[in-house]
């Protein structure tokens, strides 16, 4: 069953989340934070720097988590080869030895079934001291939707029961310790103490620990030490019934959600927000982590929402916990890290494109109709910028150009889709755009008219940015970064100087599937387009 | 007719007490006149059935004793009053003319009482809603059959519409069968003013005093609100309230988890609600038998939008105003200590029903109501605060608390007038079916295992049970409604049937092979081996009696012999 869990379970959570698209747009968010520091410094390399360095820890963590459930699981196939319940395997090899030297090994509650995360035990059928063999059923367990035997795969004398009778577990905890001869059962008890201490899921009865245990965002709220008077005001969170079990079923912390509905509730559709693009994996991950060091089981959901590496707060610092937005964003944002990423500069000399706008402005046709109208067209000459890698595999070829477009409005960001750029004309799109953005502002854009995006143009030149650069959104192939035209000298090849409009634009793309010849000819492509604008009206 | 003759032949039904020859034209005549009011009292259900079977031998003197005007040797104005028209009392009413008494029915609301106005009946047309709106959003379970419907939505007035107009259609039926029958509906609040005589009139009126030999009361029963609750009709509501669905919460509240609070939890989110439910015993569904409430909870709570506190109470419920939310406030049942406190947009208080005695003049005749139920001995005759009967007093329905269910009313009110006209008799409440019509449906007859064991504990017997699943039933198959189950407690020496529980498609319609066994004291070896049309749903209680394992055949002639 765990090789079941590590194969079939998180690729699809992994894919699931992955076309979770909504949350996708926030991870443009940062760019809006971005244009914020723009403001501010004048280089804005050290910043995207700096994000780097703040989310770099969290990608350990889920590697580190990754992949020792992918080495614990890796010591099943032979273990448990075709009965699907089998709750046994080997711990204490720790990943490289898969020969199975120790004697004493623990029972772990199994998943048994896909949407199982924690189970309950009905009965040990087994007691403490008995000698059990293999096929035996050993405890029965209660999981959402039946109650299942559980059998030994191993000969041995159940040492210990870690989580006993009408008590839960998460999956993958230890419920009990098997060991294999009479000589090993005190030592084997005094693993089960040290777990039974340690991981303290299934002590307190009522409270949701695993929910609470498995807080994806633990540097935020509730600092466990001693600073009650910085965090937010007593109220306590209220959920939906269904907000909960979505929390439960994702792995969200739900004092962690910001509630959006009636009288501040969190509603499910928070939870899904919140949910975003996390895999459960590195949620189960994170929670390891924090589980390691519970300072004080007895209030769970403050022990395990501890921080534990973060340094204390400044004195006199206030800690504003994330929006339901802000948290995605922040999701996201360590999700991208995920995508080998390059970036290609061009400058771009837009006269003819800025003669043109002066000659259709008057129209309706908007400099972002323009610019995502030459985008599509130099895409539908190069279709693999317009791809995108959804497993590592392969290349997802899109049949259609939609360009995603990154507004801000009100404290947020989102991305209407101009669907079919390349094939609209310039007036229609333009008009589009214009039912899109006020869609935007009223809050009223259905899902695929901002979740379709295959290329995002992301524009900051109004407010003057020469440069940027932009965070490639998951499930995308690549997004192009505008800055502003502005009057540049140049010299041409006869010596000759003139002043030219220039603009610079920044690609950052996927290089999985995307090359540097590709972006490059891509660019030069797009270039030719701004420079020769009147096709843009064809 | 002849179907029905050959039938009754077929199964042979042990007990045969009624003749079935008969084909006189008076018979038929009954008969049809019978059909009519069968066809329109649909609530009566299974004690209509026994009725039917009942009248056909007697049908002649009957008719005979109905020409004499019925009038009795002392003078009262009627043989028979019950107070409250109800479906007790209309069963009862019904069953009344038949024997020829001279009946009268004091109604001081609307005829059919809870069940056809703010029960049973307006429920079922919601849930006839909620049960398509549950199959049409079920993306997995259309898949499954083929079908591809695009987006269900639902009309929330024209909803309220379908029940309100199924529960005067079923009213304007009852009152008409009564009409026809030449049962006087007397309007207004009854009052026991002596023995033998009531009087009745509407506020504001003068009173009307009226004589009978016989007196049923039959006044029903209230919604329970428990103290500290406000109930407003808005944001904090009863059944009452909840079945005009005059809105659908995002998310409600319900408290008490027994048949109420379960089947509007199914309505409710079948609509888009979210619900929590407030249960003061520490299990959900605690009426139920315990393998079929967890499984129930399995199939109608856990995949819902749906979770529960248990072993609460409900201490203090203020309505939404303010700009507030709805607040209850929680309350351990143990400790009695403060739990928690919900914030939610409305509360329905299913906490149960409580008895409508009240002014109903029992003082009159020196009764006392134990918390407001007529205090009644198990032929439903009322028993004052000395502890002896009251001559010629009856009390059926909710109003005595035995078993608050329509049916059982009904078939109160007919042993009364079995009794009042001459035969003995004594319902056998075990032989009573119950059912729940969530999706899929809950139905029971007889004792839950845990009350089988501990009577066969006392009394000295071994019990067995046996359990079949509708997964191995090809019709349920056939609607891609495999999840439930059939459980049969019986003796295994005897083939005695102790209870029968049943969660699955239609079970509510299936329980009453069982029932009718029960209460014809059909043992398990009896039909066993009836045939049942293939492929439906009964074969699942075909599978159920066939499994079980009654001792040998042989053996148990034998022992007879």
């Amino acid at each position: 069953m765990q090789t079941q869990l590590g194969s079939a379970v998180f690729p699809r959570l992994l894919r699931r989340s992955l076309s979770y698209i909504p949350s996708i747009l926030y991870s443009l968010h940062w760019l809006l934070n971005l244009f914020h520091f723009f403001r501010f410094l004048s280089n804005s390399s050290p910043q995207s720097q700096k994000h780097k360095e703040m989310a770099s820890p969290f990608l350990s963590n889920t590697i580190i988590s990754f992949s020792s459930s992918l080495s614990s699981s890796s010591s099943l196939p032979r273990l448990a080869p075709s009965i699907p319940f089998s709750a046994i395997r080997s711990k204490s090899t720790p990943r490289r030895i898969l020969t199975v030297r120790s004697k004493i090994r623990e029972i772990f509650m199994p998943a048994l079934s896909s949407t199982m995360t924690e189970g309950k035990i009905v009965s040990w059928v087994k007691s403490e001291g008995d000698v059990l063999s293999k096929g035996e059923s050993v405890v029965v367990v209660e999981s959402d939707k039946a109650d299942m035997d559980v059998e030994t795969f191993y000969d041995g004398i159940l040492a210990a029961i870690v989580v006993g009778e009408g008590e839960t577990a998460l999956v993958g905890a230890a419920i009990g310790v098997l060991a294999e001869t009479e000589d090993e059962i005190a030592e084997a008890k005094a693993k089960a103490a040290s777990k039974s201490g340690a991981s303290t899921p299934s002590a307190p009865p009522p409270a949701p620990t695993p929910a609470a245990a498995s807080t994806p965002a633990p540097p935020k709220s509730t600092p466990a030490p001693a600073a009650p008077t910085v965090a937010e005001g007593p109220r306590k969170t209220v959920a939906t019934p269904y907000a909960k079990k979505l929390a439960k079923q994702h792995k969200v912390d739900i004092e962690s959600v910001v509630g959006t509905g009636p009288y501040g509730r969190i509603t499910p559709e928070d939870i899904e927000a919140a949910a975003g693009l996390s895999p459960s994996k590195k949620n189960v991950g994170l929670a390891v982590v924090v589980e390691t060091k519970p300072a004080a089981p007895a209030k769970a959901p403050a022990a395990s929402a501890a921080p534990s590496s973060l340094p204390p707060p400044v004195p006199g610092s206030t800690v504003v916990p994330f929006t339901t937005m802000q948290s995605a964003v922040s999701k996201n944002m360590v999700e991208s890290l995920s995508v080998p990423t390059f970036r290609v500069g061009y400058p771009v000399t837009t006269d003819a494109l800025d003669a043109l706008y002066e000659k259709v402005k008057p129209k309706g046709v908007t400099m972002t109709a323009l610019l995502a109208k030459a985008a599509a067209m130099a895409l539908a000459q190069h279709p693999v910028v317009n791809s995108s890698c959804k497993d590592g595999k392969s290349f997802t070829y899109n049949s259609n150009i939609n360009i995603a477009v990154a507004v801000a409005i009100n404290g947020g960001l989102i991305t209407p889709v101009l669907q079919d750029a390349d094939k609209l004309d310039l007036y229609l799109l333009s008009q589009k755009w214009k039912e899109l953005v006020e869609k935007a502002r009223a809050k009223q854009l259905q899902p695929q008219e901002y979740n379709s995006g295959t290329f995002t143009l992301s524009n900051l030149g109004m407010f003057g940015v020469d440069r940027f650069d932009a965070i490639l959104p998951p499930g995308q192939g690549a997004i192009m970064a505008v800055g502003a035209s502005k009057p540049t000298v140049v010299a041409d090849a006869d010596g000759f100087f003139s002043v030219k409009n220039k603009m610079l634009v920044n690609v950052t793309a996927d290089h999985r599937i995307i090359y540097g010849a590709d972006l490059a000819a891509f660019l030069q492509t797009f270039s030719k387009i701004v420079e020769n604008a009147e096709s843009l009206t064809l | 007719m002849h179907s029905t003759l050959s039938f009754s032949q077929a199964t042979t039904v042990p007990t045969t007490n009624y003749a079935f020859h008969s084909q006189s034209p008076i018979n038929l005549r009954f008969c049809g006149l019978r059909r009519e009011a069968f066809g329109i009292s649909i609530l009566t259900r299974s004690s209509s059935g026994r009725v039917r079977l009942s009248t056909r031998g007697r049908s002649k003197r009957t008719s005979a004793s109905t020409g004499n005007n019925g009038t009795p040797p002392k003078s009262f104005d009627y043989d028979l009053i019950i107070i409250g028209a109800g479906v007790g009392g209309h069963g009862a009413a019904l069953h009344a003319v038949e024997k020829g008494l001279k009946t009268a029915i004091i109604e001081g609301d609307v005829v059919g009482g809870t069940c056809v106005n703010r029960g049973c009946v307006p429920s079922k047309a919601l849930l006839a809603v909620s049960g398509r709106m549950r199959e049409l959003q079920s993306e997995h379970h259309m898949k499954a059959l083929g079908l591809q419907v695009s987006a269900a939505g639902y009309d929330r007035q024209g909803v309220a519409d379908h029940a309100n107009n199924l529960a005067s259609k079923i009213r304007s039926n009852l009152t008409n069968s009564m009409k026809a029958l030449g049962v006087d509906i007397l309007t207004g609040f009854g009052t026991i003013v002596g023995p033998q005589k009531v009087k009745y009139g509407k506020v504001g009126f003068t009173d009307n005093v009226v004589t009978a030999k016989d007196i049923i009361i039959a006044t029903g029963s209230v919604p329970f609100v428990p103290k500290g609750i406000e109930v407003d009709g808005k944001t904090v509501i009863t059944s009452d309230h909840a079945l005009k669905l005059e809105f659908v919460p995002d998310w409600i509240a319900i408290v008490g988890s027994g048949y109420i609070g379960l089947e509007f939890s199914d309505v409710y989110t079948a609509l888009g609600s979210e619900v929590t439910f407030i249960e003061a015993l520490d299990q959900l569904m605690p009426g139920f038998d315990p393998e079929i409430s967890k499984l129930a909870q399995r199939v109608l709570i856990n995949p819902r939008k749906i979770d529960y506190h248990t072993g609460v109470f409900a201490t203090k419920i203020t309505p939404a105003r303010d700009g507030k939310p709805v607040i209850v406030e929680l309350t351990d049942a143990k400790t009695k200590e403060h739990k928690d406190t919900l914030e939610v947009d409305a509360a329905l208080i299913a906490t149960g029903r409580a008895p409508f005695t009240y002014g109903l003049g029992l003082e009159n005749i020196n009764v006392v109501t134990q918390r407001g139920f007529v205090p009644v001995d198990e032929r439903m005759r009322v028993i004052d605060a000395n502890g002896n009967l009251v001559p010629h007093l009856y009390c059926i329905g909710d109003a005595n608390g035995k078993m608050m269910l329509a049916h059982a009313a009904s078939a109160q009110g007919i042993s009364v007038v079995k009794q009042v006209t001459g035969r003995d008799h004594v319902l056998n409440h075990l032989s009573v079916p119950a059912a729940c019509f969530t999706h899929p449906e809950i139905s029971m007859v007889g004792l839950t295992e845990p009350q089988a064991r501990e009577k066969a504990e006392k009394e000295g017997f071994e019990i067995s049970v046996a359990k079949t699943s509708f997964k191995a039933n090809t019709k349920a198959l056939a609607e891609n409604e495999g999840e439930g189950l059939a459980k049969l407690i019986y003796r295994p020496d005897n083939g005695e049937i102790l209870g029968v529980h049943i969660f699955g498609l239609h079970a509510a319609d299936l329980i009453h092979e069982a029932s009718n066994a029960v209460a014809l004291g059909t043992r398990i070896q009896d039909i066993r081996f009836a045939v049942h049309a293939h492929p439906t749903l009964s074969e699942v209680l075909d599978e159920l009696f066939k499994s079980a394992k009654v001792l040998d055949m042989k053996t148990l002639r034998k022992m007879k012999s």
